[in-house]
């Protein structure tokens, strides 16, 4: 337990300093943050409930149309604002600006959670393929249908409010770089708390074997829905947060961008290692500093690779990061295992 | 809003008509779709994206001064071989696996193919123009235009022709056989590693003709396939497996809905019509299927 203190407060310093070491980097690392977030929070559907959902891409888009909409909304006509596109005719003050953030960051955080507790009930009762399917139909549709709502932006898009002009660049890139860090140790120690009560194994059991775990009395579809919520509600600010970080919303490309983000988030997750902890950390890790490193080199290109990408590591790669660690190293997953019989499948082998 | 439809009865003809003629071509492609599902038990994302890059042949042949038409004999020869090259590289690995695994191989073969054509051919809107004029019905109140009706009747004789050959050809009974249980098949020297490949060949040139006579009729775009695999998606679960009938009738069907919706809500929802749609049919269908396990309980 002393080694895991040790790491986490490193990873947490680390954290701290990160945009001061590396001010050229802020804004990678805050989306990584955020990628980290999302990976996380699909690692409870798709690898610990065993509900592959390509449909958390509409909590992402939901809050961040949603953390924008309060910000602007709560001080000036939506409607005018969307319509002027860019040209601003408002500008926020500071402590406007602020208000309107952190309200809007738990409006963005909180409706998707009402929501997939709404939708939960009909949703999570489809098994299998149906449910990626269908979750892939909900976020798609959710793209199209806020294309062509006017008093979002529709089609032309929605401009967040410029973060106000009182550090200048530097501020901004610190301000969002720690409110996403925040999102992530948030994130983190929320799924690290559920992670270590009956919830997780109630989950595993759902994964496993669904009308097993009915018939041993758990209710399976309450732990369902709560996981799903607790999945919304972290996309939800992981969204709001995004929405403001990139500055633009569109309704198919930033927000409910199934193509990109909404298989990310699953990539990610099975890149590192379904159904483990650490496994979304590393795998986001991992896969934000290919992506940024080799995105450059492919440009243009870059989404023919991430197809590439994806058919390889589906392919060749479902254990993930992690569970290629466990096979070589089981005993530091608290494995034990009996040397004779190891020697006896290495010789048989 | 536009409640024309309802003023007036002759929109509601042409939607009818519209819905109908599209339906068809969905029907065709949904074929090919319960085909390699009920086969191979994969379902393809990239099932759209075969259907535009079987369209963008037959464009080629119409930029060069080849009919379009032509497309329809050309396209799916050349899409039988992508899709055999695409089942030796990538499918044959996730056949036996897990069905998420093969649904994420194949996004990410859409996602490749959609950028791949998005490079070859450009981000635009394209169409072949097949030159065959417009048919009036009703006091010039109904255009339909001749190449719906060709397009129409092309994916009928396929259909057709592609029952005969299941019933009657060597292929096609072991295909069936196949599909009815593979190990069995296997045990009886039924290659079914050929078959499986076969299998996708065919699904691939159904996608060819389809995408042919898409071309002609509709309009094409690199990004286009999406919904076209929803729209086979939900054609066979709302059939069934293996049953074509049903499958010809909820394709029908599903074309009438999009011409409506697309007339009452407006043509920028008509895609997003089509996906609620595919999430109303599987919640309605989940609470059926619940209702029936309680029955058991």
């Amino acid at each position: 337990m002393g080694k895991n203190i040790l790491l986490y407060s490193a990873i947490l310093i680390f954290g701290l300093v990160a945009p001061f070491v590396f001010p050229a980097f802020k804004v990678q690392l805050s989306i990584l943050c955020v990628l980290i977030v999302l990976a996380t929070t699909w690692n409870i559907q798709g690898g610990e409930m065993g509900y592959n959902t390509f449909g958390n891409i509409l909590f992402y888009g939901l809050g961040m149309y949603l953390c924008a909409s309060v910000q602007v909304g709560m001080f000036f006509p939506l409607a005018e604002w969307t319509e002027s596109g860019g040209e601003k005719t408002f500008v926020h003050t500071p402590a406007q600006f602020f208000q309107g953030m952190a309200v809007g960051l738990v409006v963005a955080a909180v409706v998707p959670t009402i929501v997939a507790g709404l939708i939960g009930y009909a949703i999570l009762g489809l098994r299998g393929h149906y449910f990626a399917i269908c979750t892939l139909g909900l976020g798609v549709a959710a793209g199209e249908i806020s294309g062509g709502i006017e008093i979002i932006g529709a089609g032309q898009g929605f401009t967040t409010p410029p973060f106000p002009e009182v550090g200048g660049l530097e501020a901004r890139g610190e301000f969002f770089y720690f409110l996403s860090f925040g999102a992530l140790i948030l994130t983190f120690v929320a799924v690290r708390a559920i992670y270590s009560t009956r919830f997780r194994l109630i989950l595993n059991a759902i994964r496993d074997n669904e009308d097993k775990a009915e018939a041993m009395g758990i209710e399976t579809m309450k732990y369902k829905i709560i996981g799903w919520m607790v999945s919304a509600f972290f996309c939800g600010l992981a969204g709001g947060i995004m929405g403001g970080l990139v500055g633009y919303i569109d309704s198919t490309d930033v927000a409910f961008d199934g193509r990109e983000m909404g298989v990310f988030m699953v990539l990610m997750a099975i890149l590192g290692g379904k159904g483990t902890l650490w496994g979304p950390v590393i795998g986001a890790t991992v896969f934000h500093i290919f992506k940024e490193g080799f995105w450059t080199f492919f440009l243009g290109w870059q989404y023919v690779a991430l197809g590439v990408l994806i058919v390889v590591i589906v392919i060749y790669f479902p254990e993930g990061i992690m569970g290629w660690l466990r096979e070589k190293y089981p005993e530091k997953f608290g494995e034990v295992i009996d040397e004779k019989d190891r020697k006896a499948q290495v010789e048989l082998k | 809003m536009d409640f024309m439809v309802f003023q007036y009865p002759m929109i509601t003809v042409q939607a009818c008509l519209d819905g109908l003629l599209l339906g068809i071509l969905f029907a065709l492609i949904a074929y090919g779709m319960a085909l390699q599902w009920g086969v191979m038990n994969i379902i393809n994302i990239a099932q759209g994206d075969l259907v535009i890059l079987g369209g963008y042949i037959a464009y080629f042949m119409y930029l060069y001064g080849i009919h379009p038409a032509w497309g329809v004999i050309v396209s799916p020869i050349i899409m039988y071989f992508i899709g055999v090259g695409i089942y030796k590289l990538v499918i044959n690995k996730v056949v036996d696996r897990d069905l998420f695994i093969s649904i994420l191989a194949t996004f990410g073969i859409s996602i490749l193919f959609m950028q791949l054509m998005n490079f070859a051919f450009g981000a635009d809107v394209v169409l072949a123009n097949s030159g065959y004029g417009t048919t009036m019905l009703f006091d010039n109140n109904v255009t339909l235009p001749n190449s719906k009706i060709f397009s129409a009747v092309i994916s009928i004789v396929f259909a057709i022709c592609l029952v005969i050959y299941m019933k009657k050809s060597k292929l096609g009974r072991a295909i069936r056989a196949t599909a009815q249980n593979a190990r069995a098949a296997k045990i009886l020297g039924v290659d079914t590693e050929k078959v499986y490949a076969a299998t996708f060949g065919i699904n691939a040139a159904l996608c060819g003709v389809a995408g042919a006579l898409i071309s002609i009729t509709f309009t094409i775009h690199p990004y286009m396939g999406l919904p076209y695999t929803i729209r086979s998606f939900m054609i066979v679960i709302v059939a069934g497996l293996g049953n074509l009938p049903g499958v010809a009738m909820s394709g029908m069907g599903l074309g009438v809905f999009e011409e409506f919706a697309d007339y009452i809500l407006g043509t920028e929802f008509r895609i997003g019509a089509v996906f609620l749609l595919l999430v109303l049919i599987l919640v309605y269908r989940r609470f059926k299927l619940s209702r029936k396990r309680e029955y058991l309980k």
